[in-house]
């Protein structure tokens, strides 16, 4: 703080609350939503304080979806976005921290062909190829599976540049030495370069973990089956029509399950979802 | 940028490349090749043979005037998006920087919708702004505000810009706190020492050097409205009223998988290419300068 301006404080406090408040009504409010009956919430104006349908809510979603609009239970739903939102992270580090270190600690031919090749990918995002992508995938007969849900998302260059960067930042000596000790590539990868890089990896995986988790496109386009619904794609499903045909309380307490877990990941390891965002920067 | 200690092997690297390259060839290039191949043909109504019709698709396209008002609304909706989005952000990041007591707890909450994903987020403000049942609706109500957005296509935008702004502020804040927390103290004690006080110091120090940052999340911010929004779109107005909110990234999705007219389908899609590389290499010049600065 250069100099002390108690009126400026206290402004800023004001902003901050009014920010930090209009922040979080939609989620305080899909929260009491959440805890109400049917007929509490098609209330004008609804309640603004949590009811006692809780548990009803949440077990009736859990078990069996709505009872208007999807009935897939939403249980199979967390879990299937659970699945997509661990391989994502994991199927994308795999394969990009190999590739990266393929380019950094390797001279061969075709190898800024092939640096180019995984850069451009970096430009396209799956929104834009949509049609073309779900054939391939159709032609794969890979509708309705994990491969096809998660393979897609997995192409994209931004892990591999960020470990590419990384290992830019390893000391010399360190390989140097490895060689001297008579230590090969891949020893040095698995004893040297992996360990270092556990930051950088804890930091992709929150922000790749999200990323994973609130997928919609894609999902929306190669799941037609209940079983393989996503979370996300689940509340899309239970929306049917206009204003009062949708069961809210019901469609809000799916709402709460669907952002649970990203924003515990967020507020939990918000130290490496940070510097994740700062270094992935996108 | 290389390193000076390399490996040596004559096959080593090609199998550390290959998942990486397998993955990239039949799940990029593949389809990509592919959306700009359709882009040429016309396909006939059962998707039985097509033919080759060159730039007709293209033609077909910009004599289009729904695709062109797509465009203008695209253009109206990012332009929303980024702008608010920056101001906002911008105004709470300051104001964070400044407060001591509290910091935590309100970058936790301001963080928070980081994790919500865009359909989501539509269909919490769809239902906050719901016609009969919302409760901003009713209040709206109370200073006489006749507040459809399932009819009324301005108010329709206006729901969508809402929450993907709403969306989008953590990243924006977070950035923006990085940007302040790196401008150096000894900076802003000297311009205080010489009377400035805090409003000058923000115009004439601050603002200037998070223009870096400011011009990367401008740019983030225009490829998140024209993409990452399109949840925001399909949960709540699925592009209408009369394709009020129809964006190009949306149209894409409905010809082709809704009208299936993959020809069509596909020249939005290479257009859209071609607005994302120009983005990404504006991106990257700007990139190469900030590290000479």
């Amino acid at each position: 703080m250069v100099e002390r301006r108690p009126l400026l404080t206290f402004v800023a406090h004001a902003v901050l609350i009014i920010g930090a408040a209009i922040v979080a009504f939609p989620i305080y409010i899909t929260f009491v939503a959440s805890t109400h009956s049917f007929q509490d919430i098609m209330q004008v104006p609804m309640p603004l304080l949590p009811g006692e349908h809780f548990l009803e809510n949440y077990k009736q979603v859990l078990i069996g979806g709505t009872t208007t609009g999807s009935r897939a239970a939403v249980d199979r739903m967390l879990l299937n976005s659970l699945i997509m939102a661990l391989v994502v992270p994991i199927g994308k580090m795999s394969i990009s921290i190999l590739s990266a270190f393929a380019i950094v600690y390797f001279r061969f031919p075709l190898r800024n062909f092939f640096f180019w090749m995984i850069f451009v990918t970096l430009m396209l995002p799956v929104e834009v190829r949509i049609i073309p992508t779900f054939q391939v995938i159709a032609g794969l007969g890979m509708l309705n599976t994990f491969a096809g849900l998660t393979l897609p998302l997995i192409a994209s260059a931004t892990a591999t540049f960020l470990f590419r960067q990384f290992f830019m930042t390893i000391p010399d000596e360190l390989a140097e030495a490895a060689r001297m000790d008579g230590a090969g590539p891949m020893r040095f990868f698995w004893d040297v370069a992996v360990p270092l890089s556990k930051t950088s990896m804890a930091a992709l995986f929150v922000i790749q973990f999200i990323y994973g988790w609130n997928q919609y496109l894609w999902p929306l386009l190669i799941t037609t089956d209940e079983s393989m619904y996503t979370a996300v794609i689940g509340i899309k499903r239970m929306i049917v029509g206009g204003d009062a045909a949708n069961e809210w309380n019901l469609i809000m307490a799916t709402a709460m399950l669907a952002m649970l877990p990203p924003a515990l990941v967020v507020l939990l390891m918000q130290k490496w979802f940070v510097k994740g965002l700062v270094e992935t920067e996108k | 940028m290389e390193k000076r200690v390399v490996f040596r092997s004559a096959w080593l690297p090609y199998v550390l490349l290959a998942p990486q390259l397998a993955i990239t060839v039949v799940f990029f290039f593949w389809p990509a090749s592919q959306a700009v191949w359709y882009s040429f043909q016309l396909q006939d109504a059962f998707g039985l043979s097509s033919q080759f019709v060159g730039f007709e698709n293209f033609r077909a396209l910009f004599r289009d005037p729904h695709y062109l008002q797509s465009f203008k609304t695209t253009a109206v909706f990012s332009i929303a998006v980024s702008a608010s989005g920056i101001v906002i952000s911008l105004l709470l990041a300051t104001m964070a920087d400044r407060v001591v007591r509290g910091a935590l707890a309100y970058k936790t909450v301001l963080i928070w919708p980081y994790a919500v994903a865009a359909a989501v987020a539509g269909v919490l403000w769809a239902f906050i702004f719901a016609p009969s049942i919302g409760i901003v609706t009713y209040l709206l109500k109370g200073f006489g505000i006749d507040w459809n957005w399932i009819i009324k296509g301005d108010q329709a935008m206006l729901l969508i810009i809402i929450a993907s702004v709403w969306k989008q502020i953590s990243y924006n804040f977070l950035f923006f706190l990085a940007g302040l927390q790196s401008i150096p103290k000894s900076l802003l004690e000297a311009a205080a020492i010489d009377g400035a006080g805090p409003a000058r110091r923000f115009w004439t120090i601050v603002i200037p050097l998070l223009s870096p940052v400011t011009f990367f999340l401008l740019v983030v911010n225009i490829v998140y409205a024209f993409f990452e929004t399109f949840g925001v779109v399909d949960a709540t107005t699925q592009g209408g009223p009369a394709q009020a909110t129809q964006i190009l990234v949306y149209k894409v999705y409905h010809d082709g998988v809704k009208s299936a007219d993959i020809g069509g389908s596909s020249a939005q899609s290479v257009i859209l290419m071609i607005i994302v590389i120009a983005l990404t290499a504006v991106q990257f010049r700007f990139i190469e300068r900030k590290v000479q600065y």
